[in-house]
């Protein structure tokens, strides 16, 4: 006997202009009672995909079955009509609204009343144990707090098949695990659950059945239970890929950053950085972790010259050219060079270089509407003598850049815009690591990168600390920070909560130093 | 003493009597700007307005009508219908076909101007160099339409009961936004469709329906302010320059009320008193120059002082400028 699924994707296909096949021929079965995670590299068309369901995109060819029968999902407000909510990954509301507010936005009738919709927000709040003020303003939230919101505005709209939208980006490992338990919540009450994510952990922790997507089109969907991380990424890729990050060790390390008592305050007078001290060897990844917004941000743009410092000092010492003492090198004899006080053009000049990738990837860095060339640009222009440019040396580089970090591009001059997102990512990080630095500090080199993408990021990021630079790293993940870096700062609201090893570092420390300066008592996570 | 207070008093309602174009001009651009509509054709459109106002008033009594109340009645639609059919033009180019919304007002400034001096100029000339209605109904759009009892009160009675009937609908104009911006569920999805238009259309609410009876209602709002001048400061005469400024000043002017429609109320009167200031308490050292630019000292002046306080309450609505495309990536 067939059993009726509760959504079936049946040879859909979706085209973006005439050249860009998102998806291709696609089919896709979700049911009730089950999690269902939907794995793909970036830009293999899952995002796009879940977009049909909700209403966002039409398909171009292909139907949509939900509980057996054909149906038309036109607009958001069809797919609520079939019960399908989707919590995308940057979360649709409206900062000045109320909790409450966002979560009736748009319903009709006596029943959305704003009492009535309080009371029932608490009722859907006690059963899964959310937790949250629905007459709460949305800018005064947590990031945790705000997809709390989303889940429930979902739930609140009667949706029994819910996507996620790569929900853990922006969470701590707690608050991931938080998450996990709300899902089989929902999961053991019937729901069906889709979960779009690229990763394999997480896949292997919460899923029933793991489908997977290569360039557009449908691999297969297997049982999570009969599976594993190696396998996975092979359907992902195509091809077998070494799982381990390496973490070589570099000669010698000596002393390249020294930054002593560094505050700063925000334009809004909020203080973001308290008395941070720490240093950072050259021929080491030092890792930053921390919750978003714990002044991570900060600490780089201080170093840089972005921010101002109210207080403290920022020591530069440039790196010795025939060092070879094995170990950590400190120059005792010297004095190092004061950075606070310099311009943001003065530091770079020195060797320090902040390659930012921020959420939406094209705000600080990169200009959206300029090609490769004219980025390059953007940061050698001044090297010139008198008025005019010269484009040859730019021009190569991005050529250069093209070939080694494989970055798929229309051409040197396409607006980088156009480009996905691992491919503008690549060209950042590329144009900092092409200016030789020394001191090279990046930020969420790897936000929302696909596997392959993200190898070829850790690769230029260890091939930099073997040339004795000494590597900042801000990152979101940790499992990839332990593995990766060689020690990890951990940031709790502006200041320093700890130093760790990398290699004995274990997940829970950093996780409980991220919520609490010294690590110390459980208790309130966000005060 | 006496004299002083006079002198105050009179300087209160000549304000009003210019805030009262304003009112209208302010209120309806703050309907499309929290609809994310920046449409800065307000000036356009107050011209049509004023023009059709005059003309639908002028043509009804040259038909033979004599009702007052009708004329004013007739005044009002049509000047709201000019507006409209402006901010339709802007809506169908910035909403349908997603053109930039400051080029676009910008354009229906000039046209809707050169529109309103059409209409005006083809009134005057056709009727023998002079538009002009009957003392009888000028007094109607000029007076107060409460009894000459009340009026008659002691200071009170000017100040609260000595207005034309066009400040009264205006308040009531005012406060009626007010609680539909705060209260009700379509004025909750209206400002939604500003603040967020992806997050609207993902709940379910119409963007496109909602930014076009935004900015077309609004659009019809603003002109009527274009009529009130008309046929209040102008005393029903069409003048091809009266109307100058206006809009530009209502759009200043939604600034400076922070897009609060209760703001409008006290800020346009404040804006007509800065506005006649020159007349009423003139310097002879200060040029008049100097007095017109007060209005716009004081938005930038609110400007910055909104801007460093940071309230995430008193900004403008996050979408206002720009098209909304779902399928956008």
């Amino acid at each position: 006997m067939e059993t009726v699924h509760a959504i079936e994707l049946r040879h859909i296909t979706k085209r973006f202009g005439t050249k860009v096949v998102a998806n291709d021929n696609i089919d896709l079965t979700i049911d009730r009672g089950e999690i269902l995670s939907l794995l793909g590299e970036n830009g293999s068309g899952k995002t796009t995909l879940m977009n049909m369901l909700s209403g966002i995109y039409l398909p171009d060819e292909g139907e949509i079955l939900a509980e057996g029968k054909p149906v038309s999902i036109r607009s958001p407000g069809d797919a609520f009509a079939h019960g399908i909510g989707m919590i995308h990954q940057h979360y649709k509301l409206v900062e000045v609204f109320t909790a409450a507010e966002n979560i009736a936005l748009g319903l009709k009738g006596k029943e959305h009343e704003r009492k009535a919709v309080a009371a029932q927000i608490r009722t859907i709040s006690d059963k899964y144990g959310f937790g949250i003020d629905p007459d709460k303003k949305i800018y005064d939230m947590s990031v945790s707090e705000k997809q709390t919101v989303e889940i429930v505005k979902v739930l609140y709209r009667g949706a029994d098949i819910l996507i996620l939208d790569e929900p853990t980006a922006v969470l701590t490992p707690q608050e991931t695990e938080r998450l996990f338990d709300i899902l089989r919540a929902m999961r053991a009450d019937g729901k069906a659950i889709v979960i779009i994510t690229h990763k394999l952990h997480e896949v292997m922790a919460i899923s029933d059945k793991v489908a997977v997507l290569r360039k557009g089109k449908y691999i297969g969907t297997v049982n999570t239970a009969d599976t594993n991380p190696q396998k996975l990424t092979e359907m992902m890729v195509g091809h077998a890929v070494s799982l381990n990050i390496e973490r070589p060790q570099a000669k010698y390390r000596d002393l390249r950053l020294e930054v002593k008592g560094l505050s700063c305050r925000s334009g809004e007078g909020i203080q973001t950085l308290r008395d941070v001290s720490f240093q950072t060897f050259g021929g080491e990844i030092l890792g930053i972790a921390g919750i978003a917004g714990s002044g991570q941000k900060e600490l780089l743009e201080a170093i840089a010259g972005l921010q101002k410092a109210e207080s403290g000092h920022i020591f530069y010492y440039p790196p010795h050219p025939n060092s070879d003492i094995a170990g950590y090198h400190v120059p005792v004899d010297k004095a190092g060079e004061e950075l606070v006080g310099k311009t943001p053009g003065q530091i770079r000049k020195v060797g320090v270089s902040l390659a930012f990738v921020p959420e939406d990837r094209l705000g600080m860095g990169l200009v959206g509407g300029m090609g490769m060339v004219d980025n390059m640009m953007l940061k050698t222009y001044k090297d010139n003598p008198g008025p005019f440019v010269d484009r040859k040396p730019p021009k190569a580089l991005a050529e250069r850049l093209i070939d080694e970090l494989e970055i798929v591009t229309p051409g040197v001059n396409a607006p980088v815009r156009r480009l996905s997102g691992g491919n503008v990512q690549k060209v950042l990080v590329g144009r900092e690591i092409a200016s030789t630095p020394t001191v090279l500090m990046t930020a969420y080199p790897v936000r929302g990168l696909d596997i392959n993408s993200s190898y070829t990021i850790y690769r230029l990021l260890n091939e930099q600390k073997m040339k004795g630079v000494a590597v900042l790293l801000v990152g979101e993940d940790l499992d990839v920070l332990l593995e990766l870096c060689d020690r990890i700062l951990v940031l709790c609201g502006g200041q320093v909560s700890g130093v760790v090893d990398g290699p004995s570092a274990t997940k829970e420390e950093v996780g409980l130093l991220m919520t609490h300066v010294g690590g110390g008592k459980e208790g309130e996570a966000h005060a | 003493m006496s004299i002083n207070q006079n002198a105050v008093l009179l300087l209160i309602m000549a304000a009003v009597l210019n805030g009262v174009p304003l009112l209208y001009g302010t209120l309806g651009e703050i309907l499309s700007e929290k609809a994310g509509n920046l449409n800065l054709g307000v000036e356009g459109m107050m011209f049509m307005g004023g023009a059709m106002g005059l003309g639908a008033a002028f043509y009804y009594e040259g038909a033979g009508g004599t009702i007052g109340v009708l004329a004013v009645f007739l005044a009002l639609l049509f000047a709201f219908l000019g507006g409209a059919i402006g901010a339709l033009i802007y809506a169908f180019l910035t909403i349908t076909l997603r053109a930039n919304q400051n080029v676009t007002g910008l354009a229906l400034a000039i046209f809707g101007t050169g529109v309103g001096q059409f209409i005006g100029e083809y009134m005057r000339v056709t009727s023998g160099g002079y538009v002009a209605v009957s003392n009888n109904l000028k007094a109607v759009f000029l007076n107060s339409p409460f009894p000459a009892g009340l009026q008659q009160l002691p200071v009170v009675g000017p100040l609260v009961f000595g207005h034309s009937v066009f400040l009264y609908l205006g308040v009531l104009l005012a406060v009626g936004m007010h609680l539909f911006f705060r209260r009700t569920r379509a004025g909750l999805s209206l400002r939604a469709v500003g603040e967020s238009p992806a997050t609207a259309d993902a709940a379910g609410i119409n963007v496109t329906r909602y930014k076009y009876l935004a900015t077309v209602i609004g659009g019809g709002v603003s002109a009527i302010g274009g009529m009130v001048y008309t046929m209040t400061i102008a005393s029903c005469v069409w003048n091809h320059e009266a109307l100058s400024g206006e809009g530009w000043l209502a759009v200043a002017l939604v600034i400076f009320c922070l897009w609060r429609p209760l703001n409008a109320i006290w800020g346009s009167v404040l804006f007509g008193a800065l506005m006649i200031l020159y007349q009423r308490l003139h310097l002879s050292f200060v040029p008049d120059e100097l007095y017109k630019i007060l209005p716009y000292v004081v938005t930038v002046v609110v400007l910055i002082l909104t801007s460093l306080r940071n309230n995430r309450e008193k900004q403008p609505p996050p979408s206002l400028g720009l098209a909304y495309f779902r399928e956008e990536r």
